[in-house]
């Protein structure tokens, strides 16, 4: 008895980083912060056919304080970076951060001077899903790499 | 008829007209654009009753003065027609008469034309930036504009 009973808190003392990390994972709640093309693939990907939802990212909130992911979906211009850059910081730890399709990762093939070069010049970036735009396998594939890194990662409490 | 009922009424100052495509085409005086708009516009026969758009053109570096035409497109719903019309804006005198009592769309693509190419319109209720924001300096669409001088408003410049 006395063994099994320090046997079992052992194994949650040693396994409560996994346990939330897991929990976290199957349960975000992202932000779609939409601004061009790409937002037609992501709501494709939303959609029943690939199905987000499967991934417990069903459900996407409309204010930064309810949401733990920030889809950061197109061109982000430099007049909206600032817009941004407010949203972001407005969402409560613990946070993520998704450039979906490659004018959020890199500014992709413009080179003008109203797009912002990669949001990553504004805020950090978890996962890039490259692709113009993605394709929705792509996007779900981004989504697997988030919660593996989720999962990983030291949980804040 | 349309071209030649222009010609007939503002004389020397229809500076060129002719057919592109099968679309009117003529060049005028700005002097008299918002004189010549209004005529398009309430002349029974001509019935041009919409502006459909309202651009610029900077011709840079092609041995042409003026620098810049402004190009309006007109629409009649009636007739179904349509004709272009362009007057010619210097440099030195960046400035042409404002559509808004005219049209009220005007307001808008006047505000576009501003901010892109830095023209101003005379009697304009409200000429700022509509697409950048008012830090910019300059104006983006002109050929002397870097294409990638960037004016980030927060992160590392350019």
């Amino acid at each position: 008895m006395k063994t099994a009973e320090a046997h079992t808190e052992s194994f949650l003392t040693s396994k409560l980083n996994n346990m939330i990390g897991w929990a976290r994972k199957y349960s975000l709640f992202q932000y779609p912060f939409v601004t061009a093309c790409c937002g037609m693939e992501y709501m494709a990907t939303a959609a029943a056919h690939y199905d987000f939802d499967r991934f417990g990212a069903g459900l996407p909130r409309f204010s930064p304080r309810q949401s733990d992911v920030l889809m950061v979906v197109g061109t982000i211009s430099h007049k909206l970076a600032p817009v941004l850059k407010q949203i972001y910081e407005q969402m409560c730890d613990p946070k993520w951060v998704v450039a979906f399709g490659v004018c959020t990762c890199t500014g992709g093939f413009y080179d003008n001077y109203a797009t912002v070069m990669g949001i990553d010049t504004i805020i950090p970036v978890d996962v890039y899903i490259p692709g113009c735009p993605p394709r929705p396998e792509n996007v779900l594939d981004g989504l697997m790499k988030l919660q593996e890194k989720i999962q990983r990662q030291k949980q804040p409490v | 008829m349309i071209l030649e009922k222009i010609k007939e009424t503002f004389l020397d100052d229809v500076h060129e007209t002719h057919e592109c495509r099968g679309d009117l085409v003529a060049l005028v005086n700005k002097e008299v654009i918002r004189e010549l708009m209004k005529f398009l516009k309430t002349d029974p026969a001509l019935d041009f009753n919409m502006l459909m758009d309202l651009t610029a053109v900077d011709y840079l570096d092609m041995e042409r003065l003026p620098r810049f035409d402004v190009v309006y497109h007109l629409y009649s719903l009636r007739n179904n027609y349509r004709i272009r019309i362009k007057a010619g804006v210097d440099e030195k005198d960046l400035i042409i008469d404002s559509l808004t009592p005219i049209w009220p769309i005007a307001d808008w693509f006047e505000r576009e034309v501003w901010d892109m190419f830095g023209i101003k319109f005379r009697g304009h209720p409200n000429l700022k930036r509509i697409l950048m924001y008012e830090e910019f300096e300059g104006h983006p669409l002109r050929k002397d504009y870097p294409h990638n001088k960037r004016q980030p408003l927060i992160g590392p410049k350019n």
